[in-house]
């Protein structure tokens, strides 16, 4: 499937394999990038979907389309989807393939073969959550966190949806560790780790969390089939165990998820914003570091997810304190990017609206994040619609925009092939409108008082949660006509050659679509990825 | 790994670590009989932990490798040393 007629060189043509199984069993990490951007992406709009019908329940107070067991079900369907199977893998696997060898300037990623294996074991894991859905007791109604004694009792079908994204931890390790080799060891003569782009430090940073973390998320899900299938009693106080323990377990690994799932975003903001300012990066050196230090002390603050589990007060105190930590690192980023902007000559095309959303509602859920991290204001608002409005905020609005950023960005570039502006815009101010009205909203009635994870709400709540239905269908809309837009544009749409954005890294040096090997000469890096002064006059680097 | 940095251990060696091991494990039995209270979950993972450094040292051939694996090692243990000790906030204190 060729979008376009393409150069003999490019990775569309040069093969060896036909049909399908040029792509499946494709070492070349452009085909593998592919086919987690496709597969990654299928599986939010699944996601996206889910939510719709959520927000759909939750429009009217009593059951408006389905019952509460059902509801249970579908948000922790979404939950699973989204988390395991869309934002952990989306950008490293997605974009951190497709690009990240390139900026580094090397030919393909340090193992290629044990990055297929990434993939697959991805798509085999995934399919598992996918069957458990329809056999044993039906799709698993514990939440995403799989919470104990609830998920090692209930009758759904949790052995085996865990035992997939048991799989899928596989994947993300082993893509970790690749990513860690690759920049370690197959930079280009010249590319120093100053002269790293910041899309790769975020990569590199992300993959330490995810060879280090992703670890115990598995032992912790084998736990649960334990318990569940052995009966082992671990988390069952009768037997002398300890349920908190789970949330600790729990917790360990899925509070520095998060970190796996912001910093490449964060990456891709800190590659597009001097771009499209036409101005070197304000403080290189400061965002990069700041990315080992979220990805570190990130690492430490997991018990903030516990304040009111019964965890001792030392415990809440010694979480409360590592939370605000964290707020620094962050704000020298956000602090950096606006910095960049100041006195730039901006260009306002749809990757920048994205990536200035993006440090908007980072900003946002970021600061709704010190509420939580404080204790005394958590017990208030624990469990209610406020978390679900904060974690989106960062979640969709952080990462989520920063993916649309990157699509918008990078994929013209392997496809050779550009979206039109216009309609990229017009998606663009749909959806930051709808995401503001359907999670603001959320924030609102959480402070109120409303629980999340009910079906039903009392009739005071009424009101506002019609208005954060209607928000969803703006968002639903903004993002149909994005997708229709961008993917027409890619196949079909006007040629994209050179560097048409006018980008100093390496990946703007090469031709479009890149050739299977990437460079048609070794390349020689002589200056840092935001020197745009040594852009040449016909925008070639 | 090329053949010049493959290390063999002799099987005396082997042997003897071996037996080390299961004295080990004897000594973690053997704690458990004595009125040492709290002190006894000390002295299990102490023990624990010299017999994993044991197994990773030469069974696993750690003690034959370079530095930079070592530190990745030592980086890998740390995080997780860390992790244990920060719940510690928690069950200590309760």
């Amino acid at each position: 499937m060729i979008p376009a007629q393409h150069p003999q060189t490019s990775f569309w043509n040069d093969t060896g394999k036909t049909g399908i199984a040029s792509w499946i069993f494709s070492t070349d990490h452009k085909r593998i990038g592919l086919l987690y951007f496709y597969s990654t992406f299928g599986f939010f709009l699944v996601g996206v979907l889910l939510g719709l019908l959520l927000r759909l329940e939750l429009m009217a107070p009593g059951r408006t389309i389905m019952g509460a067991a059902t509801y249970n079900a579908v948000f922790t369907v979404h939950g699973v989807t989204m988390i395991f199977l869309f934002i952990l893998p989306g950008l490293p696997g997605g974009f951190g393939n497709l690009i990240m060898p390139i900026q580094v300037g090397a030919r393909d990623v340090a193992f290629p073969r044990l990055n297929l294996l990434s993939w697959w074991l991805y798509i085999i894991g995934a399919a598992i959550v996918l069957v458990s859905l329809f056999t044993g007791g039906g799709p698993p109604d514990t939440g995403w966190t799989f919470y104990v004694p609830f998920s090692a009792r209930t009758g759904t079908n949790v052995t085996l949806a865990v035992f997939g994204v048991f799989i899928i931890g596989f994947s993300a390790i082993l893509t970790g560790l690749n990513f860690i080799t690759t920049i370690h060891r197959l930079r280009a003569v010249g590319m120093t780790w100053g002269r790293l782009p910041l899309f790769t430090w975020s990569l590199y940073a992300t993959a330490w969390v995810q060879v280090l973390a992703t670890p115990i998320l598995a032992i912790t899900l084998a736990l649960i089939m334990a318990e569940r299938t052995l009966g082992t009693g671990l988390f069952d106080p009768t037997r002398g165990g300890d349920p908190i323990m789970f949330q600790h377990l729990f917790w360990i690994y899925s509070h520095p998820a998060v970190y796996i799932m912001i910093l490449p975003a964060m990456g891709v903001v800190s590659d597009i914003i001097p771009v499209f300012s036409r101005k070197p990066i304000f403080g290189y050196k400061m965002i990069a570091f700041s990315s080992l230090a979220i990805a570190a002390a990130g690492s430490l603050v997991w018990g903030h997810h516990m304040y009111t589990s019964g965890m001792s007060d030392t415990a809440v105190l010694v979480f409360s304190f590592l939370t605000f930590i964290v707020a620094i690192p962050s704000a020298i980023k956000v602090f950096n990017w606006v910095s960049t902007l100041y006195k730039g000559s901006i260009s306002l095309e749809a990757p920048m609206l994205f990536a200035l959303s993006f440090i908007l509602l980072f900003s946002i859920g970021g600061l709704s994040g010190l509420i939580l991290g404080a204790a005394a204001t958590d017990v208030h608002v624990h469990d209610t619609h406020f978390v679900v409005g904060h974690f989106h905020y960062v979640m969709f609005g952080g990462t989520g925009f920063a993916f649309f950023a990157a699509m918008h960005y990078w994929l013209p570039k392997f496809y050779g092939r550009r979206y039109a502006e216009k309609p990229a815009i017009v998606a663009w101010a749909l959806m930051f409108t709808g995401f503001n009205i359907l999670y603001f909203t959320m924030q609102v009635l959480g402070m109120q008082g409303m629980p999340r994870r009910y079906y039903d709400y009392l009739p005071e709540f009424a009101t506002l949660n019609l208005v954060s239905t209607i928000g969803s269908w703006i968002l639903a809309v903004g993002l149909v006509i994005m997708l229709v837009n961008l993917f027409r544009g890619l196949w079909w749409g006007a040629p994209f050659t050179g560097n048409p954005w006018g980008g100093a890294s390496l990946e703007w040096s090469i031709p479009t679509p890149p050739p299977t090997e990437n460079f048609l000469e070794e390349p020689v890096v002589t200056h840092g990825p935001y020197e745009f002064a040594s852009l040449k006059n016909d925008g070639t680097v | 790994m090329n053949d010049q940095s493959h290390h063999i251990i002799s099987y005396r060696k082997l042997t003897g670590i071996w037996l080390a091991l299961l004295a080990l494990t004897a000594l973690t039995v053997g704690i458990t009989r004595l009125e040492l209270g709290g002190y006894k979950v000390l002295g299990a993972l102490t023990i624990a932990c010299l017999k994993a450094g044991l197994v990773i040292a030469v069974f696993m051939h750690m003690k034959y490798e370079g530095r930079l694996l070592r530190w990745l090692l030592f980086l890998a243990l740390l995080t997780l040393a860390i992790f244990i000790g920060l719940t510690f906030f928690d069950v200590l204190y309760r």
